[in-house]
């Protein structure tokens, strides 16, 4: 019986594993069909990917993203370290509610408080504004990544430290450091990874001075939809694949805190 | 001690200058900007100026005229045209749809990865947030060509509709494709806080009943789901407020009856330019979003208490 059981629930667990994988395959496997549709296979070519590697827009917004994502993977990864070492170390009434509260509201509502907020500063919309926005959300994340590994830390290894002569500079230098590094990597990755998909608050925040890939993403399934967008989305899966593995082999538990 | 105070502003100091200047000032003033007019070009009527005679900047309200510079006028709109609670409504239904629908998806799949072989968890979980990790357009994208009228799927659907006579539906741009895409956008947020509070449960306890007779539905219904409502909650607060807050997906997917609540803020700050009115949206549906997360915040809480 306990067998029959598990059976049923192994088959709604595929299931529900196909209804998250299919239309991704799906996306990947028309970006090789030699047809404007996604509708019928017709036969495999590399046309899209030739297009997409032709589009000067499109390159433009790939470097866009790039630019962004770096920025703010390597800002809110400092602040959002701090941020982290500061709620674990410290008992802060306010830093906890600024960091947590843009991670739990609806993205709209920090897009377009941003927008209103640039417009008044009158400075003109593009890379800065959304940079700068990115950060904002991104410290959050960081930060709790940060302190869930500095909680799973122990802390008699600083106090060691101490008792050796270490003065609490060098015993975070060359202790706590080294031991929350695998959260701060997950952290700086995880920061470029939400950046480089944004597309609510860049939305908002680009105005027409910047166009990144999920904007141009978004302006062409608007229009129509075409495989060159399932090439670029292919290869943004693989960006994001790579990242991935790269986080498991440069920080083998990243992965984890994250989860 | 004064070395120590140091430390701590040194530390926490720049994220918070940061987050002050780049997230509460502009919720401030996103707040502030409901109580105002919009400018004549849309935005803000401003409420300073270049005197053109002294080429200095000067505040325009002062005590006697702030009733042409604030008013209330947004909010009794708000509460005044029945549409737009409608469409807050329509949002929570669409929202608290899509978190029992994930509810459903998730629950055993979780179950099942807390019961799977240690070794195999780690695996079955990252397979769960992989499709998550991929852009969130192309993750909508991907149902845009599996529900267009010309893919395989929307095909076949209409072949056997018209079998039994029913006309073709159209699927793509519909409420169901709202739903849908909500659904897979959201499902691992679920899944993920749901496994996390599964994995813990003491599987003696389980054995217990079952000894003392209690049958599979029984061992469910009274022991496992009550010790699992801190991670439903934990996991409805996870998909249901960013579902609620959503505008892309009804944008993109939902035609012209699809939209929820954030359509409607986008238009009035992009399309229309109606700041004012458009900061009144942002404020109910924060207003909203915090009643929300306070709620699931105590029943989770009172959930602990009786599981304990």
């Amino acid at each position: 019986m306990h067998s029959k059981q598990s059976k049923w629930l192994w088959g709604a667990a595929g299931l529900v594993y196909l209804f998250l994988y299919l239309p991704l395959i799906i996306v990947v496997v028309y970006s090789f069909n030699d047809s404007k549709l996604n509708a019928e296979w017709v036969g495999f070519t590399f046309k899209w990917y030739e297009i997409l590697f032709n589009d000067a827009q499109m390159l433009t917004a790939a470097r866009n993203t790039l630019i962004i994502g770096l920025v703010t993977s390597v800002c809110s990864t400092v602040l959002g370290t701090l941020a982290g070492v500061a709620m674990y170390k410290y008992k802060l009434r306010l830093l906890p509610v600024l960091v947590l509260t843009p991670i739990a509201i609806p993205e709209i509502l920090m897009g377009v408080s941003l927008l209103i907020f640039f417009v008044m500063l009158n400075m003109t919309l593009g890379l800065v504004s959304v940079t700068l926005s990115h950060i904002a959300f991104c410290i959050g994340f960081v930060a709790i990544v940060v302190r869930s590994r500095l909680q799973g830390m122990d802390e008699s290894l600083v106090e060691a430290a101490r008792d050796l002569g270490a003065t609490p500079v060098q015993a975070f230098r060359l202790v706590t450091l080294p031991l929350i590094m695998p959260g701060i990597i997950a952290g700086a990755l995880m920061a470029f990874t939400l950046s480089i998909d944004d597309f609510v608050i860049t939305f908002f925040t680009a105005g027409a001075g910047a166009s990144t890939l999920p904007l141009q993403i978004y302006s062409m399934i608007r229009i129509a939809v075409t495989p060159e967008v399932n090439a670029i989305s292919t290869l943004l899966m693989l960006l994001t694949l790579a990242l991935i593995v790269i986080a498991s082999k440069v920080a083998p538990g990243a992965i984890k805190a994250q989860s | 001690m004064r070395n120590n105070r140091l430390a701590k502003w040194l530390i926490s100091g720049p994220p918070l200058l940061y987050l002050l200047l780049f997230f509460a000032i502009p919720s401030a003033i996103m707040a502030f900007a409901a109580f105002r007019f919009p400018g004549d070009y849309g935005g803000l009527l401003p409420l300073m100026d270049v005197n053109p005679d002294t080429g200095k900047t000067e505040l325009l309200i002062n005590a006697a005229n702030f009733r042409e510079f604030l008013t209330l006028e947004n909010f009794a709109r708000f509460f005044q045209e029945p549409v737009f609670f409608e469409l807050f409504i329509k949002s929570f239904w669409y929202a608290g749809l899509t978190t029992v629908i994930c509810l459903v998806l998730a629950y055993p799949l979780a179950w099942l990865i807390a019961r799977s072989p240690k070794k195999h968890r780690d695996l079955l979980v990252l397979l769960v947030i992989l499709p998550f990790w991929s852009n969130f357009l192309i993750r909508v994208y991907s149902w845009m060509i599996i529900l267009g009228p010309q893919g395989y799927f929307a095909r076949s659907i209409n072949a056997v509709l018209g079998v039994i006579g029913v006309g073709p539906v159209q699927l793509l741009f519909s409420h169901f494709a709202v739903i849908l895409v909500l659904v897979y956008v959201h499902l691992p947020f679920m899944v993920l806080p749901l496994y996390a509070n599964l994995e813990k449960h003491d599987m003696n306890l389980l054995d217990a009943a079952q000894d003392l007779g209690a049958n599979a539905w029984q061992r469910f219904w009274r022991i496992t789901w009550p010790l699992s409502l801190p991670g439903v909650w934990a996991g409805a607060a996870l998909v249901f407020i960013p579902a609620l807050g959503m505008f892309a997906v009804p944008d993109l997917v939902g035609g012209t009856d699809g939209i929820m609540i954030g359509n409607l803020i986008k238009q009035q700050f992009l399309d229309s330019r109606d700041w004012p009115f458009g900061s009144v949206l942002s404020i109910m549906l924060t207003l909203a979003v915090l009643m929300l997360a306070g709620l699931a915040t105590l029943i989770g809480r009172g959930g602990k208490r009786n599981a304990l």
